[in-house]
């Protein structure tokens, strides 16, 4: 039977074949080699460069620009993996509005930063295509260091735990390592499975294993992987999903926003996957905006993203909310779902209207829904955790937890905004003070100024 | 709309830009989409004696880049006119018998012995054309066979034959001058003792573009090997005022009409060698790289800067900026500047701090929140932090006025003139008068 965007209820198929392909393509389509030297022709190499500051993960963005615009791109990519080993992801996911473009001077002088997002995308493939990777291991040390959860966190902190002559293991609870990147983001923003290729390409390193379906708490206890190696990273991530305190919360249509982004990334064919006719996404961040837009993409006839509070508070940036609202998103403030409205199945979901202090104003909306996204955050999941500071394990700046041996960094650590960029950081950074710990070593370390690595 | 309308040496132009002897000029076809364009004049590539030279069929240009792959220089291997020479005869006059109003001057570079030029001078003079430019000046190719810079390189062989032009013309002659070599004025000095009528420069520089790093061979490479050629374009702008100005304000050369040529690019660049004393100016890059239309701009340019400065002749311009070309010596030591920046045109880029802090005086600081000022007590007005801001008009040099005290040296800023040649520092210096 054959569905439109007109056909009520959770259905596949709304759309043309062709249109799907063209719906879930790339959002940024890669810079070809002239647009790449005409985006670095415009960087000004600047002294301490404003844009370095703003990077979580401190990659010295004038020095590749400048190697992309000499024409050694491959170059530019080292420098930029030399601090960020998942620079390709960050390259695709980084909110880069608010973060090294926000700080480009060329912003402030014309209101047109460099294309830094953009300009590493460039480099960054320009080296991977090719399958190389830059970077070698040191000498064994004979340790062996537990990463638990193969996301960005778990994995840069691998990377460089393999790089400094370590033995790692990685247990990740899903069948496929990347985490959020292969799991948690939208399909246009990593297209052709990169996230993958990315993990096959950074596992090249060596000594890094990766025990699949492994999960803490499950097969896995933190005891026991503290007395089977000399140190534990927790990079696991959220894995729950926050309960929308609404009536009828629990009716059928209404799932979580994380796992319609999974079904997404994970489907051979996204036709297949159903979308609502009428769909509302309950949130504010950039879970809430990539389900609503995948939904508007799949074609569903009408999308609403309801968020509590202003679109000033919202976790989603500028950019990502004016995509939403280019898509056909229909974005609503100051509104908090009461009830979820349906026989069995979702029908309608109610609002109460809040001010800015979130007291109800008397008035309220009612949207049609035949299908609900939950996307109020995620949260911490597990039992015999280090410490928490909140919802969250407590670090500190070198991703120490409470217990001895342990560190923690990614989303499931405290601090820190939840972004790729500064999981991978994290990670590194961890991984640099459990080498510390294990080797002993202080100041600049030889294998790592060897491979071209001198920050740190 | 000023009047641009152009005498040089009694030669009359409808606006003082030519196109200089080159590529441009070749043929009938670019001439006259040329005047279509609206220059005022053209110097016809240079005509040499049957059997016509040949050029090469591998790339004759090489390029240097700035930002935006915008061309800042050009090197030209390309010789004189690879055409017979009547057919360039009888493009020539029909090309000025349908523009009248417009300057055709015709380039030649023909052996240095007298019977050639006797040969060639009359057959010109038979197009109607208003002048010759003896082509003394290319260095490559030509000047191998003991032509082009060949002659220009040797001031006696250059005061000979312009005689000898002189002698076998009534058209005015101007001779073009090589820069590759190390005293402008000599040259300059030579052509005006054989009768010039004025002296055209520059001609193009010595020189080898680049180097193909995978075929170890400068660029343009012709299979496998390359030869040095003329360089040209806006790098090569401020070597030719340097020599325009060296001819202008030299006492004893001082009255020779000067074609200024050099990197003109701009209506601008056209009205700063005329302040130094070109009684007109010649492109060729320029149109090579945008096109003949650019001297719309350059009318409209010079029009209306004329129009805002009150002048009515584009000989007000000419000249006028060589009484402030001095020698160095003359400079006033007691002028001292610093260094402002405006912080609202500030972008925070830090490069005026790099290069201070790095290569000068350490005169920038730099504060938490990225915020740039000038330390007075360290700055010599060095000038680099203007020249290496992205913004322009940010970064000033601002002339502290006599009286207050210089915070660099604790004196005061004297109100009066002092220059080297007075300077207690001096060995050979003159107790002042």
């Amino acid at each position: 039977m054959s569905s439109d965007t007109f056909t009520p209820g959770i259905v596949p198929g709304r759309l043309d074949d062709a249109a799907y392909a063209e719906q879930f393509s790339d959002l940024h389509p890669p810079l070809d080699p002239h647009e790449a030297l005409v985006a670095a022709d415009r960087c000004y190499f600047c002294h301490d460069a404003p844009c370095i500051t703003a990077c979580p993960t401190d990659i010295d963005i004038p020095l590749f620009i400048r190697q992309i615009a000499t024409g050694t791109p491959d170059a530019a990519a080292k420098t930029i993996l030399s601090q960020n080993i998942m620079g390709g992801m960050c390259a695709r996911v980084c909110p880069t509005e608010q973060l090294c473009e926000e700080a480009c001077v060329r912003e402030l002088a014309e209101g047109k930063p460099v294309l830094i997002g953009q300009l590493q995308r460039y480099a960054t493939d320009h080296l991977q295509d090719q399958g190389i990777h830059p970077f070698s291991r040191a000498a064994a040390t004979g340790k062996t260091v537990a990463v638990v959860g193969a996301g960005p966190a778990g994995l840069s902190c691998a990377h460089r735990l393999a790089m400094l002559g370590h033995d790692v293991v990685v247990y990740d609870a899903r069948p496929k390592a990347g985490g959020l990147n292969e799991y948690g983001i939208a399909t246009y923003k990593t297209v052709e499975g990169f996230a993958q290729a990315e993990v096959d390409w950074l596992l090249q390193i060596g000594g890094i294993r990766i025990e699949y379906g492994k999960a803490l708490g499950r097969e896995e206890t933190l005891e026991s992987l503290r007395s089977g190696y000399d140190a534990v990273f927790l990079g696991m991530g959220l894995g729950g999903v926050n309960a929308l305190g609404a009536d009828g919360a629990q009716k059928e249509g209404v799932v979580n926003a994380v796992d319609f982004i999974a079904e997404l990334r994970q489907a051979e064919d996204v036709a297949q996957v159903p979308v609502g006719r009428d769909v509302v996404v309950i949130g504010g961040g950039m879970t809430a905006i990539d389900a609503a837009v995948q939904a508007k993409l799949l074609g569903a006839l009408n999308v609403t993203l309801v968020y509590r509070r202003g679109r000033d508070r919202m976790n989603a940036s500028v950019f990502e909310q004016d995509l939403a609202a280019s898509k056909g998103v229909r974005i609503v403030t100051h509104a908090v779902p009461t009830a979820v409205i349906g026989n069995g199945a979702v029908r309608e979901i109610e609002f109460d209207y809040v001010d800015d202090a979130m007291t109800p104003t008397g008035q309220t909306l009612r949207l049609a829904a035949d299908q609900v996204f939950r996307a109020i955050g995620q949260t911490l999941v597990g039992d015999g955790l280090p410490a928490l500071d909140g919802r969250k394990i407590q670090v500190d700046a070198a991703g120490r937890t409470s217990v001895e041996g342990v560190w923690a960094g990614g989303d499931c650590a405290a601090g820190g905004d939840d972004l790729t960029v500064t999981a991978v950081a994290e990670g590194r950074d961890a991984a640099m003070d459990i080498h510390a710990t294990l080797t002993g070593a202080v100041g600049l370390n030889p294998a790592l100024r060897k491979e071209g690595i001198w920050l740190i | 709309m000023a009047d641009l309308t152009s005498e040089f040496v009694g030669i009359k132009s409808p606006n003082p830009f030519w196109l200089a002897s080159a590529p441009p000029t070749d043929k009938e076809y670019n001439v006259r989409r040329a005047f279509d364009a609206g220059w005022g004049g053209v110097v016809w590539k240079t005509l040499g004696l049957d059997p016509h030279v040949v050029n090469v069929n591998g790339p004759r240009y090489g390029a240097i880049y700035g930002a935006e792959r915008r061309l800042l220089g050009l090197n030209n291997i390309e010789l004189i006119t690879d055409r017979p020479l009547q057919t360039n005869l009888d493009e020539i006059k029909v090309v000025k018998r349908d523009y009248p109003d417009r300057a055709m001057i015709v380039s030649l570079m023909v052996p240095c012995e007298e019977e050639p030029w006797k040969f060639i001078l009359p057959l010109v003079e038979d197009t109607g054309a208003d002048g010759v430019e003896l082509n003394f000046g290319c260095p490559h190719g030509m000047s191998e066979r003991g032509m082009g810079s060949a002659v220009g390189q040797v001031p006696e062989y250059i005061e000979m034959v312009t005689r000898w032009v002189k002698a076998n013309t009534r058209m005015p002659v101007i001779v073009k001058l090589t820069p590759n070599i190390t005293d402008i004025r000599k040259p300059a000095e030579a052509a005006m003792k054989g009768g010039a009528d004025a002296v055209s420069l520059i001609n193009t520089i010595n020189s080898i573009t680049s180097v193909d790093l995978d075929l170890f061979a400068p660029e343009p490479t012709i299979d496998g090997k390359g030869a040095h050629g003329g360089y040209c374009g806006p790098a090569v702008k401020p070597i030719a005022l340097n020599m325009v100005a060296e001819i202008a304000r030299d006492p004893a050369l001082g009255q020779v009409p000067i074609s200024g040529i050099g990197g003109i690019t701009t209506w601008r660049d056209a009205a700063e060698f005329m302040a130094l004393g070109a009684g007109n100016v010649q492109v060729c890059t320029a149109a090579m790289t945008y096109g003949f239309k650019i001297v719309q701009e350059m009318i409209s340019g010079l029009s209306d800067y004329m129009d805002s400065k009150g002048l009515s002749s584009v000989d007000e311009i000419v000249g006028r900026a060589v009484p402030n070309v001095t020698d160095w010596q003359h400079l006033n030591l007691n002028y001292i500047a610093k260094a402002k920046i405006n912080q609202d045109l500030c972008i925070s880029c830090g490069r005026c701090f790099a290069a201070c802090e790095d290569t000068s005086h350490q005169a920038i600081a730099m504060s938490e929140d990225r915020t740039f000022t000038v330390i007075d007590e360290e700055c010599v007005a060095c000038n680099l932090c203007v020249n290496v801001c992205p913004v322009e008009a940010c970064i000033t040099m601002e002339a502290m006025a006599p009286g207050l005290v210089d915070p660099r040296t604790g004196k005061v800023v004297e109100p009066d003139y002092a220059n080297w040649t007075t300077h207690p520092n001096n060995p050979a210096a003159k107790a002042a008068e």
